[in-house]
């Protein structure tokens, strides 16, 4: 300012007395404050995600070795000891659980978003259970798988398909969910194009809706799985067996365990040998739902681009 | 090809001469005939009685301001209205003589005889070819030669020299107006008798636009023809006939409704109309 | 009327071509599918309240909700379920006094403050730390949360409070439960800050409104419903979470909300008893299906009132 002329410097000195002021009114303390806080919030979680997996990767590292993943529990040589079967165990449980909640989970979307009258009471009232399935403790599913399907009336017995469909039950909700979001998406000028031309209502499903759509399920479907296989609490009701020291047979026979499961019965044990293995368990769950979040998402972006 | 000058005077006179001589007021082989069709949606009455009848090749324009009724009633004629859960259809619609909303009526049949074009241009995101092969695949026609069907489509539509290189392209990749015809080519492969067309030129610049008036005059040698316009020129220019709605108070309720003003040969619409509604729309002073 | 056939061409039907069977089976068996959620909450009740009602046989519903002390594997067992409940009570507490107001400001943040691509960067983060499966929270309380908790208590606190914890307590599965559910809370708070119509944010902004002035006087109570919707969300996650609890906060049924007390909730009940060595058809057996129904229902109303929460946000806006 300096360089300005004396009535420059009492020009301006005059706008500046004036009442007109667009210049910041010094500091908003409570606004930085209050964004302070916001951030403080979600650098929380943030911080202890990170906090998670470096505790994780840091307690593990020792056991991620080739051992973790071909040989099987041991409760002697601990230095050695794998999780072969819980591997195997989850592998049979998401299989089952991916034949049944697919096309289970489609369908009743298929039914909400083209052929269900919203007006109608039993449609609505369809919903609500949805909605409220959702939310239910999948402790209570496993107690319902326990009750229905390892005993009677399905008496499957502790077997791993037992496990897939109290799973199938619990990540229903969140399929179906999903896929109505991926169907609505679907032009309904499309739809309007091929009943015009004289399709019939399913054949303008089948041609028009489910392939518009299939993104959309996959990427759903890829999320609730990763859900799926992380649960632990309905597996320990439905038979998925602490100490298994062979592989199950196959989804309908012998007993099973699966990797949570597996975590699980190595963290109640004090032994500091079995913290080592379970964090090196949790590392390895972790990376494979990282894995299954990471497709999930690139196939939603690539998918929102090109629409 | 008629002369392009005389296609875009406002009041086509010549185009219509030697047709209008040989028409009544009222089409003599109607290939619909409405009686008192009301359509409902919900409880608000979108459309009242309306009485009309649709000339075999013969191009009918609907006209008159938004929210008259004149989409509704282009839905009515291939049951596209029941697609929509609240509505409901009152009155008869008669399809060379069969009522269309009849009890035993399959709507699926009727829209397998009655084509349809939409506003937006809405290609299937399929190939060119599988577009126009739609139709008569999903109808189960008896087809001998798919390749035949749609090359005559296409040339119908007047795409068949643009596109017949890159059939297998994706059906997205043509312009506004070449997807438009491509919705033609794909109406007309299922060799219906009548094509709806609803505000087909909306979403158009004004060279695609020509181009499409263009083929709707040709088209009506084989194909009976009703358009839904906004735009009265194109109205004028192309339909031999002009039906005009409005959107009128009903006398016992006052609720707004679409009715039917004044329907009419084109030519006698656009220069001497009858009702004075007719003539204040058709002059700008309304609407 | 023009409904007679006598001048149709010959041939023409607007008939039915097929009885399409196929069609109608298709749409058949979608019913079936979409039927299949209340299927299972009704097969959920009956396998819920089958064995429920056994066990009132044993001990009555008076005596469920009024007995004192919860010992179902003593000699002479007590059912006093209330015991379970305030321990579900505590360990949701603190869950909640972290999870509620962290997830909010991180909604806020998220939707008000965040440029696009910090967003893009915390979304999948938030969607991660939600991802991440109840074991692994689970040992992370137990293995890092509780040592680090217990050597550094607060011992200068009066009284019990200060008292150094054993390894079990309900601090530290409260903590880790609540950084658990405040990726729900924050997800379902931002869904309905993000439903408020950008007119109404232009024009507080417009009448010179600060961000915090817009963020609390306008996003806030424009998302009141879905933000309390969210809360309540989280609650019931929280009641319903088994596996944290279960290896945090112990399993002694004890009437405390004093964060170095150890309790015993519904679910690590449930979750401790069905996979020990319970005789089938003993009293204890039942009681697992009587807590378990209780837990139900109470998560049951609470989810209820969050969906009856959502309706009403979707409605205002949409």
């Amino acid at each position: 300012m300096s360089h300005q002329s004396v009535r420059t410097r009492t020009a301006v000195q005059a706008v500046r007395d004036s009442s007109l002021r667009l210049e910041k009114r010094g500091v908003d303390v409570a606004g930085e404050l209050f964004r302070a806080v916001l951030l403080l919030c979600i650098v929380l979680g943030v911080l202890m995600l990170a906090t998670l997996l470096a505790y994780v990767t840091w307690r593990g590292w020792p056991r991620l070795d080739l051992n973790l993943f071909t040989q099987m529990p041991s409760s002697i040589d601990l230095t050695t000891a794998g999780f072969l079967p819980a591997i195997v165990g989850t592998i049979w449980i998401m299989l089952g659980v991916l034949v049944t909640v697919v096309p289970l989970g489609v369908s009743a979307a298929l039914y909400l978003e083209e052929y269900a009258d919203t007006e109608r009471w039993w449609n609505r009232a369809i919903e609500v259970f949805i909605q409220n399935l959702a939310a239910v403790p999948s402790i209570v599913f496993g107690i319902l798988g326990l009750a229905f399907i390892v005993r009677a009336p399905l008496a499957l017995g502790p077997v791993a398909f037992a496990g897939s469909l109290t799973l199938t039950m619990l990540v229903l909700p969140t399929v179906i969910i999903a896929s109505r979001e991926a169907i609505r998406a679907v032009p309904s000028t499309l739809r309007q194009a091929s009943m015009a031309l004289g399709a019939s209502k399913w054949q303008t499903v089948w041609r028009q809706v489910i392939p518009g759509a299939v993104p959309g399920i996959l990427t759903g479907t890829i999320l609730s799985m990763s859900r799926a296989i992380g649960e632990t609490a309905p597996l320990l009701l439905v038979g998925a067996t602490t100490f298994v020291q062979f592989l199950p047979e196959g989804p309908l026979e012998g007993r099973y365990t699966a990797i949570p499961v597996q975590i699980f019965q190595w963290v109640v044990r004090p032994q500091e040998e079995f913290r080592v293995l379970a964090a090196a368990g949790c590392l390895v769950l972790v990376v494979l739902l990282l894995l299954m979040n990471s497709v999930a998402i690139w196939l939603r972006a690539r998918f929102s681009r090109e629409s | 090809m008629p002369d392009l000058t005389e296609r875009h005077s406002p009041v086509p006179e010549t185009h219509h001469t030697t047709r209008d001589d040989a028409m009544a007021a009222l089409p003599r082989d109607p290939v619909f005939v409405t009686d008192k069709l009301n359509v409902y949606y919900g409880d608000f009455h979108a459309v009242t009685d309306v009485d009309l009848s649709f000339g075999k090749n013969e191009i009918t324009a609907l006209i008159g301001p938004s929210g008259c009724g004149k989409s509704t009633v282009l839905r009515c004629l291939n049951r596209m209205n029941d697609l929509i859960p609240t509505a409901r259809v009152a009155g008869t619609v008669s399809y060379h003589g069969l009522d269309i909303y009849g009890e035993r009526v399959d709507p699926i049949e009727v829209r397998r005889r009655i084509g349809m074009v939409f506003q937006k241009p809405n290609p299937f995101p399929k190939s060119i070819y599988d577009n126009v092969a739609y139709g008569p695949r999903v109808t189960g026609m008896k087809v001998e030669n798919m390749d035949d069907l749609v090359e005559s489509a296409l040339t119908g539509a007047a795409l068949w020299d643009e596109v017949k290189d890159k059939l297998k392209q994706n059906a997205n990749g043509l312009s506004g107006g070449q997807q438009q015809r491509l919705c033609i080519a794909r109406a007309i492969a299922t060799m219906p008798d009548v094509v709806l067309m609803d505000e087909p030129c909306s979403a158009l610049d004004p060279i695609a636009t020509l181009k499409i008036e263009e083929l709707m005059a040709e088209l009506r040698n084989n194909y009976t023809i009703i358009i839904v316009t906004h735009n009265m020129q194109q109205a004028a220019r192309v339909s031999d006939r002009t039906a005009f709605f409005s959107v009128q108070q009903k006398s016992e309720t006052g609720d707004r409704t679409g009715a039917l003003v004044e329907y009419d040969l084109t030519t006698k619409i656009f220069e001497s109309p009858a009702d004075r509604r007719t003539e204040d729309y058709i002059s700008g002073r309304f609407g | 009327m023009a409904s007679s056939t006598a001048d149709s061409p010959a041939g023409l039907s607007l008939e039915p071509q097929s009885r399409r069977v196929g069609e109608k089976a298709i749409v058949a068996w979608l019913f079936l599918a979409a039927l299949a959620a209340v299927l299972i909450t009704i097969a959920i009740v009956v396998a819920l309240l089958e064995p429920a009602a056994e066990f009132f046989r044993f001990v009555s519903v008076t005596e469920f909700f009024s007995t004192a002390r919860w010992t179902p594997t003593q000699a002479d067992p007590e059912f006093g379920v209330l015991r379970l409940l305030a321990g579900t009570g505590a360990a949701v507490l603190y869950s909640c006094i972290i999870a509620l107001p962290a997830g909010l400001g991180a909604a806020i943040y998220m939707n008000e403050y965040a440029s696009f691509r910090v967003r893009q960067v915390l979304k999948p983060l938030l969607e991660i730390l939600e991802g991440i499966p109840t074991v692994v929270y689970g040992f992370f309380a137990v293995a890092f949360v509780a040592p680090l908790m217990k050597d550094n208590w607060w011992t200068w606190l009066p009284g019990q409070l200060g008292e150094e914890p054993g390894t079990q307590f309900i601090l530290a599965a409260g903590v880790v439960l609540g950084i658990m559910i405040i990726p729900t809370v924050a997800s379902v708070s931002q869904d309905a800050m993000a439903a408020i119509p950008r007119g109404l944010r232009e024009a507080a902004y417009g009448l010179g409104s600060t961000r915090m002035q817009v963020a609390t006087r306008v996003v806030v109570p424009g998302a009141l419903s879905g933000i309390v919707a969210s809360f309540v969300l989280g609650l019931s996650r929280a009641i319903g979470e088994t596996i944290v609890v279960l290896l945090a906060a112990g399993a002694m049924a004890n009437l405390s909300i004093l964060p170095n007390d150890p309790v015993f909730t519904m679910t690590a009940f449930i979750g401790r008893t069905s996979t020990g060595e319970i005789a089938y058809g003993t009293t204890t057996y039942y009681s697992i299906f009587a807590v378990g129904a209780l837990l139900f229902v109470v998560t049951l109303v609470v989810n209820l009132i969050s969906i009856a929460l959502v309706r009403k946000f979707r409605e205002v806006y949409e």
